[in-house]
């Protein structure tokens, strides 16, 4: 059995994990990992970096491919892609978000992690509308690229 | 007494749903006037009243309120301008209504039920339930030329997609990402284009109340209720496809009756349909995808949701919809279940209990949650009356969720142009209800000589198949093994 079946929350051993030069081109990290009837990120990707044996497999990210362009993270129903560019000493997490009020660009919001504990503060550089699902950059401390999923306005 | 809550609880800013402030509906309960809004029932204008308690209980008299919040469980019946239980959960609001509560049983009305004598129907296909499965039916039998006639108790088309704000799993060309409001739009309008047409009628607001004797083909009544007076309806049909749906079910624990003990999709539909917050604290019981997803839900309209517990010692719903639950800081105890509802005529807490690994509670585990409502999600029944009282066979499949209809890999069950589809057939997704409908539609077209169309029909049992396939299609795949194997035991169709 899993520690996330119990838990719900997945560590860094259960996903496809991209080397320190693919996470500098900025990729989709892909955290899905159970063998679920969904395929809309395969079709979503703009380069076929994403694929999938068949509809249940989980997907799985080319990084050579991938150019992390985020255009999947707002399409999983799931809400479970994020892409992360890393930027000198700093990383940019991509990630859904669907709660309200929607934070601006330049505003400082509270970084959480997978278990929604806070990890320090991050800043919005980007906010795209993705039908109701927003998709946000934020700016945090390179060290917690892998840590941070979840923001508090 | 009245129980009287003191929040603000009509939802005005929601990250999915645009929540306007609607046109304002004054009605009178227990002889004091409230307001309404337009599209609210009588029960969730009442929630949004702060009443919560809507009747008593027969044998002593504790406060009930609603549970299921879909027409299903009875525990909201009151008088409405006279006339005794009314389901006031799915009765629509209107302007100026009188609201009791009724003495148990309830007063025979002085009110005549029946303004009109009876109409008769006569249509090729008659297709019960409006959800996903329903819709997906009414419009494959139309668009292969049968007449149709969708008949649904709510006052609006959808079913339980009405309510379903997140985006859709399955494959890409089953509307995969889109959320199950903006699926229930798409399949209305192409109901209301087929309307235009001539092709389909549909009656909402209307319950089919029995099958009768009948010298040719399929007899049924069908009540629809017009301004809480109700008109009865002889439909005479070829075939009937039957999607009545499932019912949440009930957990045994002390306080389990207490007004503010919900189905999680009760409250789903109050906040999601009517915007309405049920209360400021939940406790979810039941980390299946149901309750994960009405978790987060809730977190979207505002509500803080203490934990979720599951009995059982794993996760039952999706990772996905475990994650995005669990970074927002809401903790998943599984092993645990609730002990009891703790709270004097209304949820003032709970206490929960950690299981061993018989599920038996662990003693000196238990811990007191402070919160105002429970929800219960631990799983459904399928809503198999109507199918009973045709005389189908049935048979008790607990992969299936209870007692379900036989039926063949066409939908048909064991009396010849009697369809199911849908959770009436055995719980599952509302992507698969959707083929299922689909299926069920087709066949029953086919069945009737409009259409010729084996191609298409393999297509959408190739497409059910392959959304089972995984891992959490296995319970299903049981499931309807089971029933394709019993029904070829039973008699052949009649």
């Amino acid at each position: 059995m899993h520690q996330y079946e119990k838990t719900g929350i997945l560590c860094t051993k259960d996903f496809q994990i991209p080397s320190e030069e693919q996470l500098k081109k900025g990729v989709a990290i892909l955290e899905c990992v159970q063998e679920i009837p969904c395929n809309p990120c395969v079709a979503s990707c703009p380069v076929h970096a994403i694929s999938m044996k068949d509809i249940n497999a989980p997907p799985m990210n080319d990084f050579e491919k991938c150019i992390g362009c985020t255009k999947c993270v707002g399409v999983c129903p799931g809400l479970a892609i994020f892409v992360i560019k890393k930027v000198g000493k700093k990383a940019w997490v991509t990630l859904p978000y669907e709660f309200v009020p929607v934070p601006k660009v330049g505003d400082t919001v509270q970084a959480l992690d997978r278990t929604g504990s806070l990890r320090g503060t991050a800043l919005v550089k980007k906010v795209i509308k993705q039908g109701k699902t927003m998709v946000i950059t934020i700016e945090i401390e390179s060290t917690f690229a892998m840590d941070i999923r979840n923001i508090r306005v | 007494m009245l129980h009287i809550w003191g929040f603000g609880v009509r939802i005005r800013s929601h990250p999915i749903i645009d929540f306007k402030k609607r046109k304002e509906l004054p009605f009178y309960f227990e002889k004091k006037k409230f307001v309404g809004e337009e599209g609210d029932t009588i029960a969730s204008a009442l929630h949004a009243a702060g009443v919560k308690t809507l009747t008593k209980s027969l044998k002593y008299d504790s406060p009930r309120g609603f549970f299921c919040g879909i027409g299903k469980c009875s525990s909201c019946l009151m008088r409405v301008n006279g006339v005794p239980n009314v389901r006031t959960c799915i009765a629509p609001l209107k302007e100026g209504i009188t609201v009791e509560m009724q003495d148990k049983l309830g007063l025979l009305p002085d009110a005549e039920f029946f303004d009109k004598p009876k109409k008769t129907l006569q249509v090729n296909v008659l297709v019960v339930g409006a959800g996903p499965a329903g819709l997906c039916a009414a419009l494959e039998s139309a668009q292969h030329g049968a007449s149709v006639l969708l008949v649904d108790e709510n006052q609006c088309v959808g079913g339980q997609l009405i309510k379903q704000t997140h985006k859709f799993f399955g494959s890409k060309q089953e509307r995969a990402g889109t959320r199950g409001i903006d699926i229930a739009k798409e399949l209305e309008n192409n109901v209301l284009q087929l309307q235009k047409e001539g092709k389909i009628q549909v009656m909402t607001d209307a319950t089919v109340i029995g099958y009768y004797e009948s010298d040719k083909n399929h007899r049924f009544g069908v009540v629809q209720r017009c301004e809480y007076l109700n008109s009865l309806y002889d439909v005479r049909c070829d075939a009937a496809i039957l999607a009545c749906g499932a019912m949440e079910n009930m957990l045994l624990f002390p306080g389990n009756d207490l007004p503010g003990v919900y189905g999680a999709g009760a409250v789903q539909t109050l906040m999601n349909v009517y915007g309405i917050r049920p209360g400021d604290r939940v406790l979810m019981v039941g980390a299946g995808n149901v309750g994960l997803i009405v978790s987060y839900q809730l977190l979207q309209a505002g509500i803080a949701v203490d934990r979720v517990v599951e009995a059982a010692p794993v996760i039952g719903g999706y990772n996905v919809h475990a994650a995005k639950l669990r970074r927002c800081g809401v903790p998943i105890m599984t092993s645990h279940s609730i002990k009891e509802v703790c709270g004097d005529e209304k949820v003032e807490g709970a206490i929960i209990v950690r299981l061993d690994e018989n599920w038996k509670p662990i003693k000196d585990s238990e811990e007191y949650i402070k919160c105002d409502t429970i929800c219960l999600a631990v799983g459904l029944t399928p809503s198999t009356r109507l199918l009973s009282q045709i005389g189908v066979d049935s048979e008790y499949i607990p992969e299936a969720g209870g007692y379900v209809a036989l039926h063949d890999d066409s939908m048909q069950t064991s009396i010849s142009g009697i369809y199911v589809a849908g959770d009436a057939s055995g719980i599952e997704e509302a992507s698969t209800a959707m083929i299922e409908g689909k299926i069920a539609g087709l066949a029953a077209a086919i069945h009737l000589g409009c259409t010729k169309n084996m191609k298409l029909l393999t297509q959408y049992r190739e497409e059910l198949a392959h959304l089972r396939a995984g891992p959490f299609g296995e319970k299903p795949r049981i499931a309807k093994k089971k029933i394709a194997k019993m029904k070829e035991t039973h008699h052949a169709p009649v």
